[in-house]
């Protein structure tokens, strides 16, 4: 099969969905014709699509949002960048409060089925403000959901199921995933949310990973492979909705779990998951829930403090050998 | 006047009467514990709904606010729901689950009432770039009060309409208090229609108890806003004739103030111009008025005999 790279996966993923249906168009800061996205997501899509379907937009997040709502009740699907994840702060009423909200406080009448990519994760010395992973603010947000891919497969297949859903989707990238490489068809497909995919199957340990830690937890079960210690690692690919049967199979198969998030620790990805492994599989357990999971700090800047918070393939060993 | 027909003006008539009576009705109905949680009537400012949505075909938009109910009625809504949805009913337009400040009729282009200040502003933007895409002739009339325009929303919202030359027409309801807090107090400016200046589009102040004046500044925003020639900044100078919401008895506004204004009462004014330029006579209007009552009292009847949601609805409609 064909490789591409998760950047140029998301790219034909738009690419496709914008030939699909009229009615889908992008907006965002720099997306357009001058720059192709700060990370490059959206390059040469101006000069298929042109400026009104591929919109650069001024410095104003919460009206970017907001006027993907009015468009997303109005009959469009649109796919809003924020050019970082830090800066859906400035979004944040219009995520929370409007666009997840439109359906269920309207009492059905109307979907906003709208997309907002954006990148989170630290790695790249850029500091506190561009660097957070800020994924679980938005499982904590009834009416949203929630897509973390991990690979250039699951990145085309859920944008397209996204941009064609009725739903409001926010849709988590990675700056570290972009230039990765993988297998994608050159054939139609799409990934269903909600449905969690086993990377590496193993019988020992059960290790649940997102985003780019998928690709470290992945490096770490080879490691341990070697040391005689199987890894079973499963990526939801989805937050909301959360696959928990997925989960909690695997959990019944090794009886251990460690849960490992680019996030903060606290009321993170990791909290949640532990909790659903807690509630509705803990017999299964034969040893405690492990998190590997950022500690409570902002993202330092300088490159020795930046690699001291951000989980390593080190600390995932570490843990695996604690619950085995 | 405007050279508008006797029917055109009996609509716009009914209208405001059926907002006045509707908001005394809710008043009401209040007081005898019928409604849950919190109401901000829209009493004293009807001119200013009444005046831009008689420019509106039915498949243009609108965006609300809190103080939404006039918006929805002068839109067209249906009063039954609209009364049912505040008393928390399953036949109400949201089946329950947004109550006064939360209304939408999707079918009529009201496309809801947001209860955040000044949030209602790039959602009307957003649906005026959705016309443009869409290539059709709507506009959007996007009410909010001159509290919202101290929000990053404003500045963010009508700049976008600016440069994208959207069919959105802002319509400031500047009723010179957000909750309590006057205008001056938060404001080193007089008129937020200068704001406009800003943005590069046309701003005006209007009379906002004075339903012409209103109509006509909005028939010329529609007309630009149609044209595709981008959106206006219209202000209306009103009053509301009650506090800011439920528990409010607004003694933070002088009594000369109130009185100044309930003096400038826009149904009253109307009125008497409709009757001196004997469009209308008083028989004819209290005729109109009668029949106003009769309406709103079987909207009262239907909410109140409408069942409230099975508790278990409460997690249904969360996603599509």
């Amino acid at each position: 099969m064909r490789k591409i790279t998760y950047k140029e996966a998301l790219r034909e993923a738009l690419k496709e969905e914008m030939r699909r249906d009229p009615t889908v168009f992008l907006l965002g800061e720099d997306i357009g014709r001058y720059w192709g996205g700060a990370f490059k997501v959206t390059e040469g899509l101006a000069e298929e699509f042109g400026d009104e379907r591929v919109r650069d937009t001024p410095i104003s997040e919460n009206a970017i949002i907001g006027t993907a709502v009015g468009a997303a009740i109005t009959g469009m699907h649109p796919v809003a960048e924020i050019m970082f994840g830090d800066l859906t702060a400035l979004a944040m009423d219009q995520i929370a409060n409007q666009a997840a909200k439109i359906h269920y406080m309207f009492g059905g009448q109307i979907n906003c089925p709208l997309v907002i990519r954006t990148p989170f994760g630290a790695g790249v010395n850029i500091a506190s403000h561009h660097s957070q992973s800020l994924e679980a603010w938005f499982m904590h947000v009834p009416g949203l959901y929630v897509a973390v891919p991990s690979t250039p497969y699951d990145a085309k297949g859920l944008l397209k199921s996204a941009i064609r859903g009725d739903n409001p989707v926010f849709f988590c990238e990675h700056k570290l995933l972009y230039p990765i490489q993988g297998e994608v068809p050159e054939e139609e497909y799409t990934v269903t949310f909600g449905v969690a995919d086993v990377k590496r199957e193993g019988a020992d340990v059960t290790v649940v990973a997102t985003l780019y830690m998928v690709h470290k937890a992945l490096k770490a079960a080879e490691m341990l492979e070697a040391e005689g210690i199987s890894v079973e690692v499963v990526d939801p690919r989805t937050l909301t909705p959360l696959d928990k049967q997925t989960i909690i199979k695997s959990v019944k198969k090794t009886g251990r779990i460690v849960i490992v998030s680019e996030d903060c620790k606290t009321a993170g990805v990791s909290a949640e998951i532990a909790a659903v492994v807690a509630e509705e599989a803990l017999d299964y357990l034969d040893a405690p829930i492990k998190r590997v999971a950022e500690p409570d700090t902002p993202i330092p800047f300088s490159p020795p403090l930046e690699q001291y918070v951000i989980p390593d393939e080190k600390a995932i060993i570490k843990a695996v050998k604690e619950v085995v | 006047m405007l050279n508008l027909s006797k029917e055109k003006h009996v609509e716009m008539l009914r209208k405001m009467l059926e907002i006045r009576f509707f908001e005394e009705k809710v008043f009401e109905l209040y007081a005898q514990n019928l409604v849950p949680g919190t109401i901000h009537l829209y009493a004293g400012e009807e001119a200013v709904a009444v005046g831009v949505c008689s420019n509106l075909r039915k498949d243009d938009y609108i965006t609300s606010t809190h103080r939404g109910h006039g918006h929805c009625i002068a839109k067209g809504a249906d009063l039954k729901r609209t009364m049912a949805e505040i008393l928390g009913k399953k036949t109400g337009y949201c089946k329950g689950k947004g109550g006064s400040m939360h209304i939408a009729d999707f079918s009529i282009g009201m496309l809801g009432a947001t209860a955040v200040v000044g949030a209602g502003i790039p959602i009307a933007v957003g649906a005026g770039l959705s016309i443009k895409l869409r290539r059709t002739d709507q506009v959007v009339a996007c009410f909010f009060g001159e509290g919202a325009s101290n929000q990053g929303t404003f500045h963010e919202g009508i700049n976008m309409a600016s440069i994208w030359k959207l069919p959105v027409i802002f319509v400031c309801e500047n009723n010179l208090y957000a909750m309590g807090t006057r205008q001056s107090i938060v404001m080193n400016i007089e008129n937020i229609a200068d704001r406009a200046v800003a943005y590069g589009i046309p701003g005006g102040v209007v009379d906002g108890n004075d339903v012409f004046a209103v109509y006509e500044a909005a028939e010329k925003a529609v007309e630009r806003a149609r044209k595709g020639e981008g959106p206006t900044l219209i202000e209306c100078k009103t009053y509301r004739h009650k506090g800011h919401s439920r528990v409010d008895p607004a003694r933070y506004r002088p009594k000369e103030e109130v009185e100044e204004w309930l003096a400038k009462d826009p149904i009253k004014r109307f009125k008497e111009k409709l009757m001196h330029a004997r469009i209308l006579n008083e028989a004819e209007i209290q005729h109109i008025e009668r029949e106003v009552s009769v309406e709103i009292e079987e909207a009262v009847k239907f909410a109140i005999e409408s069942p409230f949601p099975e508790p278990e609805e409460a997690v249904e409609d969360v996603y599509a």
